[in-house]
């Protein structure tokens, strides 16, 4: 399979910040990529920098083998951009805005696709309205539709569903499924773990500007591998503090390897006395491998993850 | 549905013209407006007071292509500054960014629909003064005066567009046409011919670029002027080629839009 999406050891500064550091990755054609960070890891900077927003200090990028800066109209005709900001043309009503973004990649006669994505993005009652008067949901729906405007090849989304209601979150997702069922390449950024999860083949992590696990859903979920106790206490035996995953007022998240290790967690509760207020057990998730890879600094992607 | 190399810039073109379009009344008539309270009030007051070019040609009339010309030239700088910085402010020139066009295909799309804009708002003006000086139909050189239209108004079209790429905000475009713009027209000789001014300042006005523009518009429409307008066109066309460079090289170089 060929390569969509190449990054070669991009770095980026802005003054004091290492926004980039080094960052490598490929993402085959056909994949439905996962991007995801803390605030501030990079993530928006190393997609602006795919689509020639930003230029890099260092390394170089390409989407399907163009160079973003070097082959430029072939790179950007080949990406389509869901910004993460809520950004409109307030001058222009929706199938306006379609058309135009249309026309600025040379596309004319274009009407047929952009009824089509009007629909799939159940916009079709909107398409006379003025972009001022949509909703916030709908605005982002709008913006989903120009990343789509000239059928490209890769598509990224940087946070698509922030601030999306549910019933839009899950027609876009229907919607983006169809685009990497057909083909295209999709690279998505997203805070919400779970649908990482749910859509995401392959993941990159970002922590300040470096790549820190690079690898399948499968592998990633199985390498952590084990349980999380969800621990309603006033505290935790002091031999468990290393264990704490996360903390958030009162309720502990600790990560067991086996089920054996709960007999431990629990003769130690009780020879320190401290009372069970509320306990559940989870297997783990993205979001338990995501707090435990932030938490321990990365781990280093394993290779043939990279050979992919 | 096969994209067309190069046919970007001409739906950013498009786009700019159905903006401007859009508020018509505040992009256009309201310039019309302005320049004819502007003809009715100086001509009232100084129509028999100044005599300008040794009294071959009355006051009103001498007045109408400086006004026609200023117009042309501050709505090409208010098109292009405008339209840039509020697509900066609300975050939408990303749209204008992610697709792949050349820093020539938006130069030449911005300043072209500065132009269109500049020479609508010029025509209205001329249009209405007509209804005052009738005679002034009679352009004894139209393409003299087409010529310097055209180099004037992309001359303001790119100088907005530079601003509008320097501006952090909308206070900083308001400065660069308070400061600059506007003393540069109203100093050029919108209002008089420099030949009444003292030998200090028709030196001085030498070395304002618009001068040249206004000097060589009129000369367009009474075949009169303080230069001749083969060497006032050489001046335009310098600056806008040396202008347009610029430009190109400050877009060329991301320079404040990719960062």
């Amino acid at each position: 399979m060929s390569i969509a999406v190449e990054v070669v050891d991009v770095a980026r500064r802005f003054g004091r910040v290492q926004a980039l550091d080094g960052v490598s990755l490929t993402v085959a054609e056909g994949e439905f990529f996962g991007l995801l960070g803390p605030n501030g890891a990079g993530k928006t900077t190393l997609i602006s920098i795919l689509a020639g927003l930003t230029r890099a200090d260092r390394g170089t990028a390409r989407i399907l083998g163009h160079d973003v800066v070097a082959a430029y109209r072939a790179s950007r005709r080949a990406l389509g951009v869901v910004p993460q900001e809520l950004v409109f043309d307030p001058f222009f009503t929706v199938r306006e805005t379609l058309e135009i973004q249309s026309g600025y990649f040379g596309i004319r006669d274009n009407g047929r696709w952009i009824d089509e994505i009007l629909h799939h993005l159940d916009l079709v009652s909107k398409a006379d309205a003025n972009m001022r008067s949509l909703s916030g949901g709908m605005k982002r729906r709008v913006l989903v539709g120009q990343a789509l405007v000239h059928k490209p090849p890769v598509i990224v989304l940087d946070e698509p569903t922030a601030g999306v209601d549910v019933e839009l979150r899950q027609s876009l997702w229907r919607f983006i499924r169809k685009l990497n069922h057909d083909g295209h390449t999709i690279i998505l950024t997203t805070h919400y773990l779970e649908e990482a999860e749910a859509l995401c083949g392959r993941i990159a992590m970002l922590k300040a500007g470096k790549v820190v696990a690079l690898d399948t859903k499968q592998n990633l979920l199985s390498r952590f591998a084990g349980l999380t106790v969800r621990l309603v206490a006033a505290r935790v035996p002091a031999a468990w503090q290393a264990r704490v995953l996360r903390q958030d007022a009162g309720i502990f998240f600790i990560g067991l390897d086996h089920y054996a290790e709960l007999e431990a967690l629990l003769a130690a509760l009780r020879a320190e006395g401290i009372a069970i207020e509320e306990l559940a057990l989870s297997e783990t998730d993205l979001e338990q491998v995501f707090l435990r890879i932030m938490a321990a600094g990365g781990v280093e992607p394993a290779p043939h993850a990279l050979a992919q | 549905m096969k994209p067309i190399a190069g046919a970007g810039w001409l739906t950013l073109l498009y786009k700019e013209l159905l903006r401007f379009r859009k508020v018509s009344f505040q992009t256009v008539l309201a310039p019309v407006l302005t320049a004819l309270l502007y003809l009715l009030i100086f001509s009232h007051v100084l129509e028999s007071n100044v005599s300008v070019f040794g009294g071959k040609v009355s006051y009103t009339a001498f007045l109408v292509p400086g006004l026609v010309m200023m117009s042309v030239l501050q709505n090409a700088f208010a098109n292009t500054s405008s339209s840039l910085m509020q697509s900066k402010m609300n975050g939408n020139l990303i749209f204008i960014l992610l697709p792949p066009m050349s820093p020539l295909e938006l130069f030449g799309a911005y300043v072209v629909g500065a132009m269109v804009r500049g020479l609508v708002v010029g025509l209205g003006v001329f249009a209405v003064t007509l209804f005052f000086v009738p005679s002034m139909l009679a352009l004894p050189h139209p393409m003299w005066a087409l010529g310097f239209a055209l180099l004037g108004s992309a001359i303001l079209g790119t100088l907005g567009l530079v601003a509008a790429i320097w501006a952090d905000k909308f206070d900083q475009i308001a400065a660069f046409q308070n400061f600059i713009i506007v003393p540069l027209t109203f100093l050029s000789g919108v209002f008089y011919s420099i030949h009444s001014l003292p030998p200090f300042f028709q030196q001085l006005s030498h070395a304002n670029p618009f001068f040249y523009m206004i000097d060589g518009f009129r000369y367009g429409f009474f075949g009169l002027s303080d230069v001749a307008p083969a060497t006032s066109l050489a001046i335009v066309a310098a600056c806008a080629l040396l202008l347009s460079a610029i430009t190109l090289a400050i877009l060329k170089s991301g320079w404040k839009l990719r960062h």
